[in-house]
């Protein structure tokens, strides 16, 4: 995984709440068994009409969200089930962070997993965003502050493990492999059988 | 002394490998890894490519489900499962399995089910395991006393190659039921007025456990409906602590322990429920004496009301008003009465027998109204055997009813199961989002017993007028 430490970017706008996994990419799109070219079915539902022609009014089609890297959306983003596809189709679409106000628990893992940042930001700023599709935002990892494009900034939480890992492009299952010692006296003192 | 812990901190304690800090998550063990054909395939490619051997074959366990067909023909005969790509899935779980030597309930075998019906049925799920698996419906184990959450596939890789998780503590939540519940009134109707009250967000971050009078009279299918659900309040697990209507269900299945090794689990067992005076962050106390048969109107398992209730308005709350209009109500409309054209009984929240017991009840001598398409497909082989045992097959079919083999079926639509764009779907299964069951389906979450109720009137009913 890549480094990150600053994103820069125009935002994109998908203002609703409860945005949940079968939106974000369809079930019938599960049956692959790699993790590329997601991307194409990402939002499938809301982008591409009946024909399969997309649909100029939804943000992710318009001209000015090419190239944007951050997702602003409503209150509790990513809910439902545990495909890790929604996070494959996000990065595969070209996009790094979400911000919202509150971010389901398992999408937020998984998100992490994949170098996609999961923004958590109080409603103030978060109904500023909302209300400004198109504004071109600043996220750093080190302060963990999302910066408006007045200069304004405000922090967001992150789990420090998490960061370490998103700056330093460390990868969790490297750590996990560096615990054998701990596993394996574990294994001998609880008896897993 | 040591503080009173709750169920959730015992069984957290005593998996930790190591203790979470500051700077980095706790290492916990996993002590059972389900694992099913749709999440697993990268994971397995993610040990390929980085040369990692399965560290615990024998705490993983594979069955296929999702993808699956339910056509008798399909699963048993000759006939290709119609979605190709499902077909390829099942090829390749299949293949894995063989190459990392973990044991798999394949497509024809008489244990086969939803990965979240098979693991209680087999006496795998036990009180005070951790248990995890690539789907988010896992919560429906910590219905046995087990700490049993959904994971990412990238997790299942770390699993397969360590048997171990990073986690973060999550918070605890208490929900605390008292009263009765009233005839024709059951466990979905609990947890979907549940997540109603504290909103499909509000267990975010939390384990929530299920506890008092009402919980402890529940017998073990209808608990692992509450806790299957707990995804659906945010919660990554529900949890209900173990008392002796789980060892009855757990003494003598396949792969509980036995003999000896029984009493000594037990003794384990009974060390689990929280000590007196435990607490947990958040509590929430709910009265079932009230309760009425629910049902979803919207797009999130939230957006719920009682049978016989109206829909409410949030005139300046634009999320809301398009959700109506994909379900095609609106504001202070009736939902009771409203022409229903396909009911599905099965899924992991309600593919028990004890579901389709409740289903034929009201079935038994009537007929599915003309026009209505009722599919009834059991959550196991197991379920389906058992329920043919009873005659229940017969009753759904002479009512008119489709009865199919096991599988996630028209929960979700990747198998071919699907309900037609526009078409109202009063469905036993966990979730209304948009396009769930199919392109345009418009889905009325609800229990199996006014499941059965709406397919004999076409209509969406109380089942109380029909028992
Ligand atoms: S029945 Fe539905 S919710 Fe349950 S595991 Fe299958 S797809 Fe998921």
């Amino acid at each position: 995984m890549d480094p990150i430490r600053t994103l820069r970017s125009r935002t994109v706008v998908l203002a609703p709440s409860d945005i949940d996994t079968d939106q974000i990419i369809p079930a019938r799109f599960l049956t692959t068994t790699s993790r590329e070219g997601l991307g194409e079915h990402l939002f499938a539902d809301w982008r591409y009409g009946p024909d399969g022609a997309p649909r100029v009014d939804f943000a992710l089609n318009q001209p000015e969200a090419r190239g944007c890297s951050i997702l602003v959306a409503g209150h509790n983003f990513g809910c439902g089930s545990s495909r890790e596809h929604a996070p494959w189709a996000l990065t595969d679409f070209g996009l790094r962070a979400v911000v919202s106000t509150q971010i389901a628990d398992i999408f937020r893992n998984n998100a992490l997993k994949n170098g996609l940042l999961p923004v958590i930001v109080e409603p103030g700023a978060h109904r500023w965003l909302i209300e400004h599709p198109g504004a071109e935002v600043t996220i750093d990892l080190a302060s963990c502050t999302l910066t408006l494009p007045g200069g304004e900034t405000v922090r967001f939480p992150l789990e420090p493990f998490a960061r370490y890992c998103l700056m330093n492009g460390v990868d969790e299952l490297g750590f996990l492999l560096e615990r054998e010692a701990q596993i394996a006296a574990y294994e001998a003192r609880s008896a897993v059988a | 002394m040591t503080a009173p812990l709750t169920l959730f901190e015992k069984v957290w304690r005593s998996h930790e490998v190591v203790p979470e800090t500051a700077d980095a998550p706790a290492v916990l063990y996993i002590d059972l890894h389900l694992i099913h054909e749709v999440t697993s395939p990268q994971a397995f490619t993610a040990l390929r490519e980085r040369g990692l051997r399965l560290r615990r074959p024998d705490l993983t366990f594979a069955t296929m489900d999702h993808s699956t067909p339910t056509r008798t023909e399909q699963v048993f005969g000759g006939a290709p499962i119609s979605v190709e790509a499902a077909a390829r899935q099942v090829r390749e779980l299949e293949r894995n399995c063989a190459a990392f030597g973990v044991e798999l309930l394949g497509l024809r075998d008489a244990r086969r089910g939803i990965v979240h019906i098979i693991g209680p049925e087999l006496g795998l799920t036990q009180p005070g395991k951790t248990v995890v698996c690539g789907d988010s419906h896992t919560s429906t184990h910590g219905a046995l006393g087990a700490l049993a959450f959904g994971i990412g596939t990238t997790e299942v890789g770390h699993v397969f190659a360590t048997q171990c998780l990073l986690q973060r503590k999550p918070r605890t939540l208490a929900v605390n039921v008292r009263g009765r519940l009233s005839a024709g009134v059951g466990a979905k109707d609990l947890i979907l007025a549940i997540i109603g009250r504290i909103g499909v967000g509000g267990g975010t971050g939390h384990v929530i456990e299920y506890r008092g009078e009402t919980i402890a009279g529940l017998d073990m299918d209808a608990r692992m409906t509450v806790c299957n659900m707990s995804i659906e309040a945010g919660a990554r697990a529900g949890m209900i602590a173990p008392d002796e209507t789980t060892y009855r269900y757990l003494a003598g299945r396949p792969r509980a322990p036995q003999g000896e090794a029984w009493d000594a689990a037990l003794e384990r067992w009974r060390q689990l429920p929280g000590d007196p005076g435990a607490s947990f962050e958040r509590e929430v106390d709910f009265d079932a004496a009230a309760l009425e048969p629910m049902m979803t109107y919207g797009t999130n398992p939230g957006m719920v009301i009682p049978v016989g209730g109206t829909i409410p308005d949030r005139a300046d709350d634009p999320v809301f008003a398009k959700s109506l209009a994909y379900m095609g109500f609106a504001p202070g409309e009736r939902i009771q009465e409203h022409p229903v054209n396909v009911v599905f009984i099965g899924s992991c929240t309600n593919g028990r027998l004890s579901d389709l017991r409740a289903a034929a009840s009201l079935l038994r001598g009537r007929k599915v109204a003309n026009g209505v398409h009722m599919l009834v497909v059991p959550g196991s082989q197991q379920v389906k055997h058992e329920a043919e045992a009873e005659g229940l097959d017969r009753i759904f079919i002479e009512a008119g009813a489709e009865w199919r083999e096991s599988g996630c079926s028209m929960c979700l639509g990747m198998n071919g199961d699907l309900v037609p764009q526009g078409h109202y779907a009063v469905s036993t299964s966990n979730r209304n989002f948009e396009g769930r069951q199919g392109i345009g389906a418009r889905t009325l979450l609800a229990s199996p017993l006014t499941a059965a109720a709406c397919a004999v009137r076409g209509r969406v009913t109380d089942p109380r007028e029909l028992i």
